[in-house]
């Protein structure tokens, strides 16, 4: 019941849910951390600034990635000097897209995590002359473990669902960029509804599975709290 | 004995290379009406032709967002005629390459048995709380649906009653589902699918809109790709109009 180009559609939207989480993992804990502790007047419009993509129908915030990553936008004019050609329709534009899509699911909850801590441990640490990266390092993320698990769950999930982003910066090229929901969309389109559900069915049990685990990790956590 | 079978191998060997050598690929953009047909025609075409077809299913405004900023298309089955003649006149695809490659049929339909007469009365009742078209500033056959109930007098009436969908494909989902008694669709998607509640359908007379062409155009990228250019010559040739028929497409 499931095809080759399904299977290929599966592992693609795997690689890159799997890679745009350790990126967001990367970028995301620096800029939670900063947004968790700051008293700069930029903190409002930088964390108004990264929810944005939570607001944006994904569709339009495909357009304009489109647009900005094409041969005459900014971004692409930028790519191609490096060297690294136009990324719309390669993985590496569904890559930056999908970083940019969700973001705030990375971002929100090492923010929460942080702030949670406080800045008494923080302080203590520096008590004991530890250097602010090794507070960083040794006390915060130890710390803010339980949140670095929801951000990268959340993120590979959300990254797993998303779509109208997707289709328009990936094109739907089979092999290439055409992930699970893309290729779901074009059962349905060609009304080839037997394969739609089949897929539907796995990645529905799969999310469920997915956010089941995440919900008894934060159960027993909150257990462990007490 | 031995040299018989060595050269019988060589022979076999020189058929395939031969065959791997004018094998390409192209990778085609098709309308989203047309994907179900498109599929059939890009295996024939690999049996014909040795060429494989990819096809990529989206909606033809999207499509041209897409090419404009470098998408790797060879070919584009549009749903409409204006976009190829605009993509053709932005010096995206190449001259005199387009063609009108199919036309559809827009049918009123609805899944229930008894709705739909056979001149589209329904039309002039109150029989229905609801009816599905395409979104008509998106895609032809709603253009085409809201033109014919222009014609017939009954779009003053019906206007409140419409709901739309972005594509002539959720125009159908919307009554298939039964979420909506009766809808616009084409004629394609009665055809293509087996699981078609059987229902009731009236073809819409061709004279009460303008003509559901099609047209392709062979894209820049498609220029010198062998595949491309045998799958714009293999639309005109007999199995592939054959499958067109049979799908609902003239």
């Amino acid at each position: 019941m499931i095809t080759s180009e399904d299977w290929s559609a599966i592992a693609l939207t795997l690689r890159l849910a799997a890679l745009s989480t350790l990126i967001l993992l990367a970028l995301a804990t620096p800029l939670a951390w900063w947004l968790a502790r700051t008293r700069s007047v930029w903190r409002t419009p930088v964390a108004a600034l990264t929810s944005l993509p939570l607001v944006l129908p994904p569709t339009v915030l495909g357009f304009y990635l489109l647009v900005m990553l094409g041969p005459s936008g900014p971004g692409g004019q930028i790519t191609q000097m490096l060297g690294l050609g136009l990324l719309p329709f390669t993985f590496g534009g569904l890559l930056i897209g999908s970083v940019i899509y969700s973001l705030p699911f990375a971002i929100q909850p090492l923010q929460h995590a942080f702030h949670s801590i406080g800045s008494r441990p923080i302080e203590l640490a520096a008590t004991l002359r530890a250097s602010p990266l090794d507070a960083f390092i040794n006390v915060a993320i130890p710390l803010a473990w339980p949140g670095f698990v929801s951000a990268g769950v959340l993120s590979f999930a959300h990254t797993l669902g998303e779509f109208g982003m997707v289709l328009m910066i990936g094109g739907n090229i089979p092999g290439q960029t055409r992930v699970i929901s893309t290729q779901l969309y074009g059962h349905v389109e060609a009304l080839a509804y037997d394969k739609a559900h089949t897929l539907a069915a796995g990645m529905l049990i799969f999310s469920f599975v997915v956010l089941l685990g995440l919900n008894l990790l934060q159960e027993r956590k909150r257990r462990v709290g007490n | 004995m031995k040299i018989c079978r060595f050269s019988a191998l060589l022979g076999i060997f020189l058929a395939f290379s031969a065959h791997g050598a004018f094998a390409a690929e192209v990778t085609v953009a098709v309308a989203a009406n047309f994907a179900s047909t498109m599929q059939t025609i890009a295996k024939a075409f690999a049996q014909d032709s040795g060429h494989q077809a990819r096809v990529v299913i989206g909606s033809t405004g999207k499509f041209y967002a897409q090419i404009k900023n470098g998408a790797p298309f060879q070919m584009l089955l549009a749903a409409d005629q204006e976009t190829p003649l605009r993509l053709e006149k932005e010096g995206l695809g190449v001259a005199g390459s387009r063609f009108t490659y199919a036309t559809g049929r827009l049918a009123l339909w609805s899944a229930q048995s008894d709705l739909v007469d056979g001149k589209g009365q329904v039309l002039r009742s109150t029989r229905f709380k609801r009816l599905a078209l395409a979104d008509p500033r998106l895609a032809p056959y709603g253009a085409a649906a809201v033109e014919a109930m222009e014609k017939l007098g009954v779009w003053g009436q019906i206007k409140d009653r419409v709901v739309q969908g972005e594509s002539v494909g959720q125009a159908f989902q919307f009554v298939a589902s039964g979420n909506v008694e009766l809808g616009f669709v084409a004629l394609a998607q009665l055809k293509s699918q087996d699981a078609v509640p059987a229902g009731s359908i009236w073809l819409v007379p061709e004279e009460l809109h303008g003509p559901l062409h099609q047209d392709a155009l062979l894209l820049r990228g498609g220029e010198t790709n062998s595949a491309a250019i045998a799958l714009m010559r293999y639309l005109k040739e007999p199995r592939a109009r054959a499958i067109m028929r049979e799908h609902g497409y003239s």
